[in-house]
């Protein structure tokens, strides 16, 4: 009896160290996370002149300013980036809304000639890596005047095979007795669509949303190709450009301001939707 | 009836419109990009068909760079952040209060710009002539001196590649495999128990076998994604990735595309193709050794 109580014991010591080090680990890589965002943070609210003068950065300030903000929304268009972006994101993932639902609802509920092998085809063009396709379409905006415009930014972009998949899968999950008491009644298939299967289907369409905003307020690459005029470039291409013109050479505290500035939206967006977008991502999202 | 036979055209037209002007033609319109031989941009003219475009990437120096360059950081990020994934997903599993605190607090990267943030990391690394920056300043605390990371040996610079590849990709990995590790069946684990088998033993034998397909499905999602490195490269050391040495594959073919050494479709489609076989290569093997080692 006596060894026994020893061994359990040992066994809730050895438990609790255990736990201790897992929490150890986990708090660890927590930090290792959050640290790029605390120092950007830390930094757009020191001062240029504090900063240049710490030769060890201090991990904390007494005298947070928000001058680096005014700086980076005056000295350079970061506003300018800003519209442009929020123009990029709505209306991208608007019309990409339109095209999936439609395109979801011919796949989920409409008979056609072809629908199977044509939904075959949609799900083969997944495996198309954007790369082999960017060259083509570069050359189709530049020879169509559309370098440097809206039209150039947004449109190769609206149509996604992925989102067309998964909502398809998700209308078909409805009973399709109510679609045909809704046909005997006479309401029209588009009424049908955005009345009953929209509705239904909302979380669905709320992570499909998101995860194109997140999509459209990071891209980087096509926006890069198809722009040279600032007055044209998203947040990211607005980065690029600060770190290599912006600013004059070393005001990293003005850089950072930006950098916070850019981050925010999304941060605020994945504060509030964090359960969507990562059950959206883990049903067949990838990094990118 | 008729009429409805036709309607799903109708509601597919805005997508196949899209999808056939900006994937299936392109798709096309490369291959034939990549066999024109002395392509001119600006006149459209060119020699005549061949395999020339594909020497000439092959023999290029720019090319042989960014093909070592992306060859090591996939060598080293793919299975290294697989692995502390995995960790970190065990340890998740393990603990009660804080878990959902600290699985959100780990999605956060996915959703920032990469742009942003490796501008962070740039300056955390980076060597001024006002301060050697914050990572050198915790090596020099241990000792040793410090090293330009941005602009220095090679080695430096992948470190930092390779550190914030991983800290880019360590999102999705947690998640997808956390998820697989809370629908293990409990009941196998109670009656291993039960029976005495140690932990070790658990999960050798319970664990991992149960979540192997997930494990492979993100060991080839990280191979594709790793080998398209780019983004992550012009965050860190700005878009001349040339002059830093630390190009990659797909920096090529925007290089060839576009900006000062731009204007060669012909090459840029030749490199995109190399680059799309040695992917597909390399899922079809990782799918085959799946096949065999897999047991679900």
């Amino acid at each position: 009896m006596e060894n026994l109580n020893q061994e359990n014991k040992k066994r809730k010591i050895y438990n609790n160290i255990k736990t201790g080090l897992t929490y150890f680990f986990l708090a660890f890589w927590g930090i290792i996370v959050l640290f790029p965002f605390y120092w950007m943070l830390l930094t757009s609210v020191k001062s240029y002149g504090s900063y240049n003068s710490e030769y060890i950065p201090a991990f904390f300030t007494l005298h947070p300013t928000l001058q680096n903000y005014k700086e980076a929304f005056t000295a350079v268009p970061l506003f300018g980036y800003f519209i442009n972006t929020l123009i990029f994101t709505l209306v991208t993932t608007g019309l990409m809304l339109i095209i999936t639902l439609l395109s979801a609802f011919a796949f989920a509920r409409l008979n056609f000639p072809g629908k199977n092998v044509i939904f075959l085809l949609f799900l083969s063009l997944m495996m198309i890596p954007n790369e082999l396709v960017v060259i083509t379409n570069y050359v189709t905006i530049t020879n169509l005047n559309m370098r440097n415009s809206y039209p150039g930014l947004i449109l190769p972009s609206v149509a996604s095979v992925f989102f067309i998949y998964l909502l398809k899968e998700n209308f078909e999950q409805v009973p399709e007795e109510i679609y045909k008491a809704a046909k005997v009644d006479g309401t029209s298939d588009l009424k049908y669509l955005f009345k009953v299967l929209v509705p239904i289907s909302r979380p669905t369409v709320i992570t499909i949303i998101i995860l194109k905003v997140i999509e459209c307020w990071n891209s980087y690459v096509w926006p890069r190709l198809v722009t040279d005029n600032p007055r044209y470039f998203l947040v990211s291409n607005g980065i690029q450009e600060i770190r290599e013109n912006g600013f004059g050479r070393e005001n990293v505290p003005a850089m950072m301001a930006s950098v916070v500035a850019v981050s925010i939206p999304l941060i605020i967006l994945f504060l509030i939707f964090h359960k969507r977008i990562m059950e959206g991502v883990s049903r067949g999202g990838t990094k990118g | 009836m008729n009429d409805r036979n036709y309607k799903g055209f109708l509601y597919l037209l805005p997508a196949l419109l899209f999808l056939g002007i900006f994937m299936v033609y392109p798709l096309i319109d490369v291959v034939i990009y990549s066999l024109e031989e002395g392509y001119n941009f600006a006149s459209g003219n060119f020699n005549g068909y061949g395999l020339y475009n594909f020497k000439y990437v092959l023999h290029d120096p720019f090319f042989i760079q960014a093909l070592k360059n992306t060859s090591i950081i996939v060598i080293i990020t793919v299975p290294l952040s697989t692995l502390i994934a995995l960790l970190i997903s065990l340890g998740l599993n393990s603990i009660k209060p804080f878990r959902e605190f600290l699985q959100t607090l780990y999605f956060l990267p996915y959703v920032t710009n990469t742009l942003a943030v490796g501008l962070v990391f740039m300056i955390l690394f980076k060597k001024t002539p006002y301060s050697d920056g914050l990572v050198n300043l915790l090596i020099n605390s241990l000792g040793y001196s410090s090293v330009d990371f941005i602009e220095g040996p090679y080695a430096a610079k992948m470190f930092v590649m390779c550190f914030y590849t991983i800290w880019i990709v360590m999102p999705f990995k947690i998640l997808i495999l956390t998820s697989a590790l809370s629908s293990v069946n409990k009941d196998y684990y109670n009656a291993a128990r039960v029976d005495g088998t140690s932990r070790f033993r658990i999960f050798y034998k319970i664990t991992l076998p149960m979540i192997s397909p997930m494990i492979f499905y993100l060991i080839i999602t990280g191979f594709i994604g790793a080998f398209k490195a780019y983004s992550d490269e012009v965050a860190i050391f700005g878009t001349n990735l040339n002059e830093a040495g630390m190009n990659t594959i797909v920096g090529y073919v925007y290089d060839m595309l576009y900006g000062d050494s731009g204007g060669y479709p012909s090459f840029a489609g030749a490199a995109s193709i190399i680059l799309f076989v040695i992917v597909f290569t390399i899922t079809v093997i990782n799918l085959l050794i799946s096949k065999n080692k897999v047991n679900v």
